[in-house]
């Protein structure tokens, strides 16, 4: 049977809208993507990820003239488009291992100054160095500071799903309160993620002073181009951190990927705005302000939080964080916010006590 | 041209004149004053274009060292000791991509408990990590040993690391010939990758390999790493003919010929060794010296020719693999499989110990004499203190010439 034929074209508020002028589409609406990331790779239905990662290098590519030069942490992106003897890059790309893409990017970056340099050639590949939160926020942390702390010309993307997906869904210091993850189990007084803990790293990022930090979603390509393309326009140390769904890991189905992350953004669960030397630039707002509940309740790893034995006061707490991020980050008022906001562990450390 | 300088500065001088592309640096004593001087020569400007790169950790350090050689440029880092641990897992990762990169280990003991000063333990725990490890004798042979690493390195497709004993060669003010610009221009050419990550010819590097390929890599790799034993020994008869100076190689004999007994030494106790040989000889005693140069790949051929027939060896090992025995020893054995030859291992100079004259003759009287009692000895070391900490059996071994107990005796001596 034929699925019923869905037209988005009016009355909605999606994008990539196609009869939108050319100008105003997504460039993944273009038959001349780059398609950086090649179809054939071995990602699962609906990967978040591949997405992100496609969206994020096709328009890298184009605002480079192809210049670009990527080295990838260990992880599901690595894994899956990487199986020897096949690649899906189509670009040039190295992975070293799991804790060091940030550095390995300062690398390459010094070593295509010095190669133009001794060619004579005013042409300087750029580079971008990825990898997932686990590689970013943990285990390549460190390198990733010192990345940042020397402005060096590599920027760096990280695929945000909340956990360590790639060894099968273990906790990282991005992953939610309350979630559900194979180290953070639905036991105990306080099933799922603990509350209090995790780290901020677009704001810690921010506090290293470079020139360009952002957070963007798979569900705003537009967005997600611009950024991109914005971070390409600076030289320096830049920090992107894309919000990835990942349908295995949060038990959402291979089809929500999108609707997820667009729910995450219309919640204010997760805020999505640019920085620029330390200062947030710009916001986006929220079009149509959702309740918490409704971006949990279709993800498992949430299955706890809206059921009938559901404790509605820790509902009630991610409403507040929520809330939280409206109103520090503005996504709600017509005002970028003049200080920088405070990391919601900070405040969810408050309230608890 | 001949110059008076500290060990380090001979290496960041010869390490410049390699032209390198870019050099990662760390602090960790003992090979700080080598990259402090190589960041000294790119700032004011006499090594150009070359980037030197301050980072926040060893493990980043070489993780750039990485970056810089997939991105296609001749790469140099150093470190030592707790910093090699700490990077470990890039060293793997280095040679399993075949990047050329040179770095020097300051070779430095390992903690706990903590120690700054020179044995083998930090390189020696690297051996299984797929680098090629030249080990130097003198200053010079480090000197010398840098500018053929690059070559090496380059021809091969794997790194080297070169291992220099820290304090002991890094802080050691000696006379050096530095090589002239135009020499080292000649014998090592500007560097051209074989393959390098480049938008004009995308490839994929460092793909993850399943059952059904890893083991291959392996062997691979074996082959590679085995391949570069003919190339260290023309590389370094070529540095020979440029130069005259006999470093590098696989390993060096020394008063050999017809030895009674042969001493396998790495490092800059071979210095040492010589002296007392030297002295021996005098005596009518004649002992030989092998120093082995380059450990990985083990030169198991040319360590048997180097053994020949004699009866007696001793291999001085700075280094120890707990819960088995001396790590050189089941390599010489497998080079002289079949011969009759006895071999025995003395562990000295563990965190710094100094290896005197008196450690390698006594060294030669106990393998002359018959007085090893097991294939292993501890040699020099403080027996009274350790005899009255250990108070069930206790230990038989010769009080050694440890420097505390012998300024001790020197003072009471002055006192009488």
């Amino acid at each position: 049977m034929l699925d019923e034929v869905k037209f988005y074209q009016t009355g909605s508020k999606t994008i990539g809208n196609r009869l939108l002028n050319p100008s105003m589409r997504a460039e993944q609406a273009s038959i001349d993507r780059h398609n950086t990331l090649t179809s054939g790779h071995r990602a699962c239905q609906g990967c978040g990820e591949a997405l992100g990662a496609r969206y994020a290098l096709d328009t890298a590519m184009r605002v480079t003239n192809n210049q670009i030069l990527v080295c990838n942490a260990t992880g599901c992106l690595e894994v899956f488009s990487t199986p020897y003897p096949e690649s899906a890059w189509r670009l040039p790309w190295i992975h070293s291992l799991f804790g060091n893409a940030a550095a390995v990017g300062t690398g390459l970056a010094a070593a295509a100054r010095v190669r133009a340099k001794k060619t004579g050639s005013n042409v300087v590949p750029r580079v971008i160095a990825q990898g997932g939160d686990g590689g970013t926020t943990d285990i390549g942390f460190g390198p990733l500071s010192g990345m940042f702390e020397r402005n060096d010309d590599v920027l760096y993307i990280c695929y945000d799903n909340g956990a360590y997906m790639n060894t099968g869904v273990q906790r990282s210091s991005a992953t939610p309160p309350a979630a559900r993850t194979a180290t953070t189990q639905l036991v105990g007084a306080e099933p799922g993620a603990e509350w209090g803990k995790g780290k901020d790293v677009p704001l810690i990022a921010m506090a290293h002073g470079i020139p360009y930090v952002a957070t963007a979603t798979v569900a705003d390509p537009k967005d997600l181009e611009y950024k991109i393309e914005k971070a390409m326009s600076y030289h320096g140390s830049r920090y992107i951190q894309i919000l990835v769904p990942c349908p295995l890991g949060w038990g959402c189905a291979s089809n929500t990927t999108v609707t997820v992350a667009r729910l995450a953004c219309e919640t204010g669960f997760y805020p999505v705005y640019e920085a620029e030397y330390g200062k947030i630039t710009s916001v986006r707002k929220i079009r149509q302000k959702q309740p918490v509940e409704n971006y949990l309740k279709i993800q498992r790893r949430y299955a706890h939080l809206t059921g009938k034995k559901a404790d509605p006061k820790i509902l009630a707490r991610l409403q507040a964080m929520c809330d939280q991020n409206i109103k520090q980050y503005g996504l709600m008022s017509d005002d970028v916010p003049e200080t920088v906001p405070t990391a919601i562990q900070a405040f969810e450390r408050e309230s608890n006590i | 041209m001949l110059e008076q300088i500290e060990g380090s500065l001979g290496i960041a001088k010869a390490v410049a004149l390699c032209r390198p592309g870019a050099v990662c640096a760390y602090p960790i004593s003992p090979q700080t004053h080598i990259v402090e001087n190589v960041g000294k020569l790119v700032k004011e400007g006499s090594l150009k274009d070359c980037e030197f790169i301050n980072v926040e950790s060893e493990f980043s350090a070489l993780s750039v060292s990485i970056g810089a050689s997939a991105g296609g440029v001749r790469t140099y880092t150093a470190t030592a000791s707790q910093g090699l641990l700490f990077m470990a897992e890039a060293v793997y990762n280095a040679s399993g991509l075949g990047l050329p990169i040179v770095m020097t280990v300051a070779s430095r003991a390992i903690g706990a408990p903590i120690n700054i000063w020179n044995d083998h333990s930090d390189s020696l725990s690297q051996r299984d990590s797929g680098w090629l490890q030249l080990f130097c004798e003198s200053n010079q042979d480090a000197v010398d040993t840098h500018i053929m690493a690059f070559k090496i390195a380059e021809e091969v497709g794997l790194p080297v690391m070169v291992c220099m004993d820290g304090f002991v060669l890094t802080h050691a003010f000696e006379r050096l010939d530095i090589p002239e610009q135009e020499l080292v221009d000649k014998f090592l050419p500007e560097y051209q990758p074989k393959e390098f990550l480049n938008p004009d010819e995308p490839i994929s590097m460092g793909a993850m390999v399943g059952p059904e390929a890893f083991t291959e890599v392996r062997f691979l790799q074996q082959r590679k790493i085995a391949s570069s034993l003919e190339v260290i020994e023309r590389v370094s008869k070529e540095f020979n003919a440029l130069t005259g100076r006999n470093s590098g190689g696989l390993l060096d004999c020394y008063n050999c010929e017809n030895a009674d007994v042969k001493l396998i030494i790495m490092g800059s106790s071979v210095g040492t060794a010589k002296d007392a040989v030297d002295e021996l000889k005098e005596q009518g005693i004649n002992a030989g010296i092998i120093s082995l140069k380059a450990y990985r790949p083990f030169p198991y051929e040319a360590m048997r020719a180097a053994i020949g027939d004699t009866k007696k060896v001793v291999i001085l090992e700075r280094a120890f693999s707990f819960g088995a025995r001396g790590i050189l020893y089941p390599e010489v054995m497998r080079s002289i499989k079949g011969l009759d030859t006895q071999v025995n291992t003395a562990i000295c100079g563990l965190g710094g110990r100094a290896v005197l004259g008196s450690t390698i003759k006594g060294l030669v009287d106990y393998a002359l004499n018959d007085k090893f009692e097991d294939e292993l000895t501890w040699f020099d070391i403080d027996t009274d203190t350790l005899n009255s900490y250990l108070k069930d059996k206790g230990i038989s071994f010769p009080q050694g010439p440890i420097s505390e107990k012998q300024l001790e005796a020197s003072l009471k001596g002055a006192k009488a």
